[in-house]
């Protein structure tokens, strides 16, 4: 018996179904990679939230704002190839915000700590006490395992099946 | 009809069957017995009989989860709710029918006395060469007579990360070392390994694993694994094959998000089991389960899912009491 993996990309996506006896906003039903395509780069939009916790989708392509959060953030990349850089965050540029990413208005000053470069299905750890950048030659997609904050946005309406 | 058992509640084993082999078990009220085909649970009142596979595929997912987030329930009967302490087992308490005839019954005990009892049932019920763990595919019968109790760990794989797996001192990836292959579904994906670089003085601190490829080597289905942790919120990953063998009813808002592949889930009313509709989830797709649902998978092909959870302590109760919606996008949101 042979197997053929579905595994889905900006390119080449199709989302499934939803047929409820019930209200779809219930159920925020919506793609990743749909999400992505009509994405400005770098938005960060929210398509999971469980109360202050949020999954944000992103489209990678060419060079992110400088983030950091007070918390460790997770990104998982579906599509492409992102590098990560980072550095560490000078006292003056430790968030004081409660949660979620927040991006600096400077390039930070710290140390550098290192890079990752990561394709699909790859999990990278974004620590807390870090400022990391994106860069992606090509479109690329990650999802961001985060608290909802500053950077994180909500077009529920748009992104979501809701008949 | 409930009942509640907070003292120390042991599970009773009759003597072998002289026929089949296996023991029968007395729990609080209930008792639990098994022939060739079907596991018979009687209580005050009632009985029912659940198939044999399904039964075993259950319970030991019920105690690997540590009885989960909320209701699980083993079919439309009889199942569990968890409260965080203590668990109830429950047969026809959310059924129409039984409640309707009053045969329905529920009973409260502590979480280890259960546990314990569920592994003891569990121990003498699986042979070797059945394990309910994996796909259907991928291993033998439950059916038959008693032959020789399985070997090994009665369940595995639970061990969640502390805060991300594969970092220094928390839980390790799976591998061809750890004696984990990929799994013949995900044989045709390609996997490497991600180039970490790290400034002399930052081992340890940049870090990024494959985690398709923890996920693809996963001997076991329908049973996530904690990969990454931020706050309360727990990233689950876990492969998907054939049909989850439970219901599972929520206390809580969870999302899923299809990592591969697809799954169509069954969607019904947590309190009356009625069907609400179907969802089928492909690559890409993130969809919310509600905390007033009941949910069942089915993976014709085995996939890779991702499950958000939010672990906060006490949140079922705020969800019980209508603090929080049973939803998570509220309406002054969209």
């Amino acid at each position: 018996m042979s197997f053929k993996t579905r595994m889905a990309s900006l390119a080449s996506y199709e989302k499934g179904s939803i047929e409820l006896n019930d209200d779809l906003k219930h159920y925020a039903f919506s793609n990743i990679f749909e999400v992505c395509s009509k994405s400005r780069p770098y938005e960060r939009v929210m398509v999971a939230s469980n109360l202050e916790y949020a999954a944000e989708a992103v489209r990678a392509e060419g060079t992110s704002p400088w983030y950091t959060a007070p918390h460790d953030e997770f990104a998982i990349v579906m599509d492409g190839e992102i590098e990560f850089t980072f550095f560490q965050l000078t006292d003056a540029e430790k968030p004081t915000h409660k949660s979620g990413a927040i991006r600096l208005q400077a390039d930070p000053g710290g140390k550098r700590m290192g890079r990752v470069i990561a394709r699909r299905g790859h999990e990278v750890l974004l620590p807390k006490g870090s400022a990391y950048q994106l860069k992606a030659a090509m479109p690329s997609v990650t999802l961001i395992q985060t608290s909802a904050g500053p950077e994180s946005v909500e077009k529920w309406s748009e992104i979501c099946v809701l008949k | 009809m409930n009942a509640v058992r907070i003292e120390k509640v042991q599970v009773i084993a009759s003597a072998p069957d002289p026929v089949l082999g296996y023991r029968k078990f007395t729990f609080g009220s209930f008792s639990f017995e098994r022939d060739a085909y079907f596991v018979h649970v009687r209580w005050p009142k009632g009985m029912h009989t659940i198939e044999v596979d399904r039964f075993l595929r259950a319970m030991v997912r019920d105690i690997g989860w540590g009885f989960f987030y909320g209701w699980i329930f083993f079919d439309d009967v009889f199942g569990t709710q968890n409260h965080y302490g203590t668990v109830d087992i429950f047969a026809g308490t959310y059924s129409k029918g039984h409640r309707d005839t009053g045969v329905d019954f529920l009973e409260t005990f502590n979480t280890d006395d259960v546990r314990n009892a569920f592994e003891t049932i569990s121990v003498n019920w699986i042979n070797e060469g059945y394990d309910p763990l994996r796909a259907p595919m991928e291993t033998g019968s439950p059916l038959g007579s008693k032959t020789k109790e399985a070997a090994g760990p009665l369940i595995r794989g639970f061990e969640p990360a502390r805060r991300m797996m594969g970092l220094p001192g928390d839980v390790t990836p799976r591998s061809d070392a750890s004696g984990h292959p990929i799994n013949r579904a995900f044989a045709d994906v390609t996997y490497d390994k991600p180039t970490i670089e790290p400034e002399p003085g930052f081992e340890g601190q940049i870090h990024a694993f494959n985690l398709y490829d923890h996920i693809a080597r996963a001997d076991i289905t329908w049973n996530p694994s904690f990969t990454s942790i931020t706050g309360a919120c727990i990233c689950c990953v876990t492969s998907e094959e054939h049909m989850l063998p439970v219901i599972h009813g929520n206390d809580r808002n969870e999302w899923f998000i299809q990592l591969t592949d697809e799954i169509h889930w069954n969607i019904q009313d947590k309190n009356t089991g009625n069907p609400r509709g179907r969802i089928v989830m492909k690559s890409g797709d993130v969809c919310a389960m509600p905390a007033d649902i009941r949910h069942q998978g089915f993976a014709p092909k085995r996939s890779m899912l991702m499950v958000f959870e939010n672990g906060t302590p006490g949140l079922e109760q705020r969800y019980a009491r209508g603090e929080l919606e049973p939803f998570p996008i509220t309406a002054s949101r969209w």
